[in-house]
Parts: C-alpha cells; structure tokens; sequence
C-alpha cells in the first residue's frame, strides 16, 4: 500500500554496477548459516529436570495454576506441571486445542475441556485412552452428570474434575413479598409472575452465545425430552427432539420470559456477566445462573462496590421447572480433563491429573475459586459449607443435571440452535424447534451454511 | 469555467519492455530486475499464491479437520452450497452496505482532513497530522471494543449523553438490532480507517500543480470552483486509489462485527462467514468454498476499478 503513495522514483537511467560473484556467495552463506542456526534453535528440547507437562487452561482466578504447582512439588521431581492459558469463549478454547491437535501438537499434555466438546475430540481420536484402573479411581465419588459428560460411546475420555450447574439465584426480600414458598420447587410461570407483580427483573441468558444453547437445553430436558434423542454414525441421520411435545413446551417457557416484560431492556444480548450486573441492581428479582455469582458478589463486598445488605438478600433454589410435577433438568457444565492423544507423556499426564482431581484440591478450588467441585465428597468438608451456604443445593442440582446434546458434531448443533432462537422474542411454540430441526438436518448434511 | 488539468506529459518508455530487438544492455537490466525482485517475488508466491490456490483445491471437496479419513470430492457442490443458500446473499448484503456506506462516508471526511493538513500553518502541521492519523494506529480488536463498551447498555456512555437525540435512551440497546448494530459497526470502521484514506488524499493534494490554482484565482474563480474544476480533478488519481484500496479492504470486514455482535442479528459479512465455515464449523471444503468467492468477489472489485474507472496505481506515484 505504501507504494501507491511514495512520490519518490528512480531514474531510469540510472544503475549500481553488477555484484562480484564473491560477495553474493558470502551473502547466500551468511544467509543459510543465520537460517541453520534459527532451525537449530527451534528444534532444540530442554534435557536434563523432569519432564515437563503443559496444562491448556480455562482462565480462572489463579486456582488452576496453584494446583499444578502443588501437584509439580507432590511430584518429587517425577514431572513438572506448566501452565498454558486459552482463550476466555469455551468455542475458542475449543479452536485453538482443535487445530493444535489436528496438526499433532505433542506439547498438549493435559487440557481443560469444557464438557459438550468432549464427544467431538474423542471420536477425532485427539485424546488418549483412560486406563481402566485411572478410571475407576477417578469415578468412584464423583457426581453423575460429570461422569456422563465425560463419557463418549460408553467409555470414559475425560477426568471429571469441576462440575458446573445453573441455579435460581433470587432476592429474599422479592420472593416474600409475591408470597412464593422458595422452599418448594417453583416453576417459570411463577417466577415471571412474581416478577410482574413486584415490578423486579427476571434474569436469563437471550444472548446469541453457548449460554442460549444451555437455557433452551435446559428447558427441553426440563420437559422431559431431548435435543438430540439418538445420535448416529452418519450425522445427517441424527435422530432429533426438537419437534417434540417437550421442545413445544420449551418454547412457550422462551416466549413468555420473552414476552414478560420483565427481562430488561438488553434481553437478546444479555449473558451471563450481564445478568448477575443486573442481579445486584436494586430492581433485581430472579436470575438463572452458575454459582460464581455467590463468589462475584463476596468479592464486590470485600472490595467495597457491592454493600452486605445485596448478597445478604440473595436465595437459591434447584433451578425452576417447566412442567410442574415434573423435577427441572438444570445446566450441567464444568471442566473435565483429558490427555491429548500426541502427549509424549501420558502415563505421568495421568498421573498428574489424578494429582489434580483429588478431594483436598477440589475443595480448595471451590472455596477459593467458586468452581464447583464433580467429587461429592467434597460436599461434605465444612469448610466448603462455610463459603458456600449454597453447596447442598448445587450437589441436589448436580445430581438432576442433564449434559447438552453429546455429538461429535456439537458446534453445529449448537450453532443452528443459537440461530434460530435468536432473538428469544421471536421464538414461537410449534414453528422454532422444527425449524431448528430442519436447519441442524440441512446443515449436517452439508447442505447448507451456518 | 471548464476543467483545467496538466496536458499529458510524454511518456518514458519503461526500461524493462523494450519493442523491438534486446540491447544487451536492456538484456542485463531485464536480468538485474529479476535478481532484485526475484526474492520477494518467490516469497509472495509461498505466502499469498500457494495458500489461494491450496484453497481452491480444498474447495472441491467434502473435508472435515477432524475427519480426515472421511475426506471426499465434491466438485462444484460446495460452490452450489453457499449460492444458493439465503444466508450467504444475506452476508453479501450486508457487506456491500458496510462497504458502501463506510467508504463514501470516508472519502468526505478524509478529503477534510487532508485539506485541513495541507493548509494547517506548518508550525502546527505535524501536530496535527499525528493527531489525524492516530485511529489508523489503534488495533481494530481494540477499537472495536471501546466503541463496543461505549455503546453497550450496562457500560456505555452514549445512551446518557444522546438521550436528548430522538430515539436514543437510556434503554437503547444497540446491540439488539440489525440496523442499530449496523450504524456502530460503521462508526467504528469510519473512525478507524479515515485516517488512511485522508493519507492517501494528502499525496494526491500535494500533487496538484500550484501554478493552476494562482492562475484560476487570476481569472477569477471562487474557492469552491477552483475546488470543483481544478483541484479534483487534478488528484483524480489519488481519489480512486484511495478509494479502491478502502474498497477492497471495507469488503473483507472481520474484527469489528466478530467483537461487536459476533453476527447476531443478520450482521454477518461474508468474511464472517468464511470463518463460521472454517474455524468454528471445521469444514475446510466449505469454509474455502466461501473464501474463494470472497477472493473472487475482490478481485472483481479490483478489476471494475482498474479497468471500468480507469484507474491508473502509477498515478499517485507521479508516472502519469
């Protein structure tokens, strides 16, 4: 570009005399030489010390990074944990390990995967095998839906290690007043009706993220069916829910938060962060969300943004049913981990990761960074109930939890998902779910785009 | 008054294409030419005419990065694929309005800059000019976002300060929106890229012989004829460059729409989509497919400019 605007020329005229023969051969060695001596650099491996394990992380508070260097000095010296931080968005982490292991990389030792990309890097045969006696070990207290969400064909991938699920987040003082018993399951006609009726907010996730995927999931499982209802060899013949009583039944729960008037006015581009902003605002009533709220708002009090009186107020509750005789299937999330397939060291990335996964650092992980532990056991530690009045509630709601759609074609389930709910006002009972089911079918079958 | 240009200097005729029979002087030139572009020339076919053509390879087939084995020609498939699919005319549309929106808005605006860069006393100049073309050098990812957190409902500023504008409040969300998205995508494009087309506008005005405009101020000609009938004119080189250049570069549209709305809403260009293909959906047949249609469709922008306009890239150079 710069050429286009430099008002500088040659004449034509003028010439350098020709190079002598020498100087271009000393040129042509100097240039091979730096180029030898750069490749030399890059081939290079360290020798000597342990052998060195890269841990692809999520960003977190820190609680990762502590573990491995806990791990690292349990170790005595049989292996080193480093750790490397992805990308913020669960679909870029997803990017980012994908290319890297398609291309074989052989430094991705253990990595941080967030649960419904499992079934996908399993069936590219990106991650190595669990050995059985790893996987009895690393199930025996943990919770179901992470050991679901760990498994793809019926064998064990992944390492349960923190698992995620969405609670009713409310303000004590607003339920009281529409006169709802929190202390029994409430449903979302009656949460929206509260809201209405005390003038406060009703917080969900409407943006055209991951997070829709979760909320129309959750309300279809919640009625009782399924996304996916069989997942086949041949993609284009996935057997699909969306035409389903139950995926009706879901998007007439969309329609009336939609509709309710009580969502605020940024609803289609509202996540998660957005919500708990307006959870902690005055009109605040209800929310559906993952329990780093509780965490946000200790730490908002602690550095004087947030006064005691808000999350004092706050209640939870198991997440609100679509059907009301029928128990809610809430969000299930998390990070489970896994050993790339091209690990020069599996057998110690294993060993590492059951360092990793055991009861004390799941504790310590939760307490300190708000992420939910997969170990049960960890449930019962006082401490944990200490910071977290909450946790009997998230082990009962774990224990309820449904994964999203397991497949290996995942992100274009979700994809087409976001796409045809987005934005959640125009969602309508009956039209939306077939029409997502039509867009997933076409989209499998390569014929059309996303 | 007509339009005054210079008359047309007599041409050099280039060393390096000689008519007729080789002097071997020409010949040595001609083989010095080669040895000092050669290098570059080698490296810009590795880095530019090797990954184009290795896409156009891929496009012809079904191929997916996590299923290799599975890996099958298709033809022309993916090409019917993406053209006869609503949302790929919907990404077109989308970014020919960006396109056009962006860069005529720009051309106005960075035609002011550049005069008020030339006429600026010389004392304050480079001030000025530092200050004009500071945007260009704000990444696009961060530019982006601070137009994204300025408008953004919980965080932004503008819903409280244009409050007073009609439509605007303090629960505007622009976001939510395909035309409200559309005109921040646009702003922030504007804001970021002005500044070049002003760069290559403040060449083209520097061009224009002084000799013309004192001789219109002679006969009479107010500011804005001599603006309309000599200046213009006379930079016409430059104003097509420059507009070409944005052109091609407004059409490839990625970072802003990817930080501001990820392609809710029908905001999707058709770069986005080539990544939606690619990187999120890991079809490599199709997601190359987009992209050779995305190359296409700039390469024909290139060649309506080039050819249709008439536009000469030795212009602004000072050849003509």
């Amino acid at each position: 570009m710069h050429d286009a605007v430099d008002s500088s020329r040659m004449p034509p005229d003028r010439r350098r005399p020709r190079r002598p023969r020498a100087r271009r051969a000393l040129a042509a060695g100097a240039a091979t030489a730096v180029l030898t001596s750069v490749l030399a650099a890059c081939g290079g491996g360290g020798d000597g010390g342990p052998p060195d394990l890269t841990w692809y992380i999520n960003p977190d508070s820190g609680g990762q990074a502590e573990i491995a260097s806990r791990c690292t000095d349990a170790a005595g010296g049989r292996y080193a944990i480093t750790v490397a931080q992805l990308p913020r968005e669960s679909s870029e982490q997803r990017q980012q390990l994908i290319r890297r292991l398609a291309a074989n990389d052989t430094s991705i030792d253990i990595m941080s995967l967030d649960p419904p990309y499992i079934p996908e890097f399993a069936q590219a045969g990106f991650l190595a095998d669990v050995p059985d006696e790893v996987e009895q070990r690393v199930t025996q207290d943990a919770v179901e839906s992470a050991i679901e969400g760990s498994t793809w064909n019926d064998e064990l991938v992944a390492v349960p290690f923190w698992a995620n699920t969405q609670l009713l987040w409310y303000r004590k003082s607003v339920a009281e007043q529409a006169g709802l018993d929190m202390t029994q399951p409430v449903t979302w006609e009656q949460i929206v009706q509260a809201a209405q009726d005390t003038g406060t907010t009703l917080g969900a996730q409407g943006i055209r993220a991951e997070a829709l995927t979760v909320w129309v999931n959750a309300l279809i499982e919640s009625a009782g069916g399924s996304i996916i209802e069989e997942a086949t060899e041949d993609p284009a013949d996935t057997v699909l829910g969306l035409e389903s009583e139950p995926a009706e039944r879901a998007a007439e729960v969309i329609a009336l938060v939609a509709d309710s008037g009580v969502t605020g006015p940024a609803f289609s581009t509202a996540g998660e962060d957005a919500n708990v902003v307006g959870f902690e605002s005055e009109d605040a009533g209800f929310m559906v969300n993952w329990p780093f709220v509780w965490g946000r708002a200790l730490s908002a009090v602690e550095g004087g943004t947030l006064d005691r009186s808000v999350p004092d107020d706050y209640g939870w509750a198991v997440y609100p049913r679509v059907v009301e005789d029928q128990p809610a299937a809430p969000p299930y999330g998390g990070i489970n981990l896994a050993v790339g397939a091209s690990s020069l060291h599996p057998d110690l990335a294993y060993e590492a990761i059951e360092c990793i996964t055991t009861t004390e650092n799941q504790a310590y992980y939760m307490t300190t960074n708000g992420n939910p532990a997969s170990d049960t056991a960890v449930y019962d530690d006082p401490e944990v109930l200490e910071v977290f009045p909450m946790a009997p509630v998230i082990l009962e709601s774990l224990e309820l939890a449904a994964s999203r759609p397991q497949t290996a074609y995942y992100s274009e389930v979700s994809g087409s998902i976001q796409r045809t709910y987005h934005p959640p006002s125009s969602v309508t009972p009956g039209a939306t779910g077939p029409e997502a089911a039509e867009l997933i079918r076409a989209v499998l079958a390569g014929e059309q785009l996303l | 008054m007509s339009t005054t240009t210079l008359p047309p200097t007599e041409k050099t005729q280039p060393v390096s294409a000689p008519k007729g029979k080789i002097s071997d002087r020409s010949r040595a030139e001609r083989k010095l030419g080669w040895l000092l572009a050669g290098p570059a020339f080698l490296v810009m076919l590795s880095v530019t005419a090797y990954p184009i053509l290795q896409a156009v390879y891929d496009s012809l087939f079904s191929y997916r990065l996590t299923d290799p084995a599975n890996r099958s020609f298709t033809g022309l498939t993916n090409y019917w694929v993406i053209l006869t699919d609503q949302l790929w005319w919907t990404a077109i549309g989308v970014t020919v309005f960006i396109t056009v929106v962006t860069v005529a808005v720009e051309l106005v605006l960075g035609f002011g800059l550049a005069l008020v860069m030339t006429k600026a006393l010389s004392s304050i100049r480079p001030v000025i000019r530092a200050a004009i073309l500071i945007p260009y050098a704000v990444i696009t990812v961060v530019s982006a976002f601070a137009w994204q957190f300025a408008f953004d409902i919980n965080t932004g500023f503008v819903n409280s300060w244009f409050a007073w504008l009609p439509g605007v409040g303090a629960d505007t969300d622009w976001f939510g929106d395909t035309w409200t998205s559309l005109l921040v995508i646009c702003l922030a494009e504007i804001w970021k890229t002005t500044p070049f087309i002003s760069l290559l506008l403040l060449a083209g005005l520097a061009q224009v012989p002084e000799v013309l405009q004192e001789a219109a101020k002679v006969d009479g000609a107010s500011w804005w004829q001599r603006m309309w009938k000599v200046t213009i004119p006379n930079m016409k080189a430059a104003i097509m460059v420059a507009v070409l250049f944005r052109t091609l570069d407004a059409f490839r549209v990625f970072d802003t729409i990817f930080v501001m709305t990820a392609g809710a809403n029908n905001t999707e260009s058709v770069s986005f989509l080539a990544y939606r293909q690619t990187i999120a959906r890991l079809e490599i047949g199709l997601g190359s497919a987009v992209s050779v249609l995305l190359f296409l469709a700039v390469v024909l922008i290139a060649v309506v400019f080039i050819k249709g306009f008439k536009v000469d890239l030795a212009g602004t150079r000072g050849d003509s």
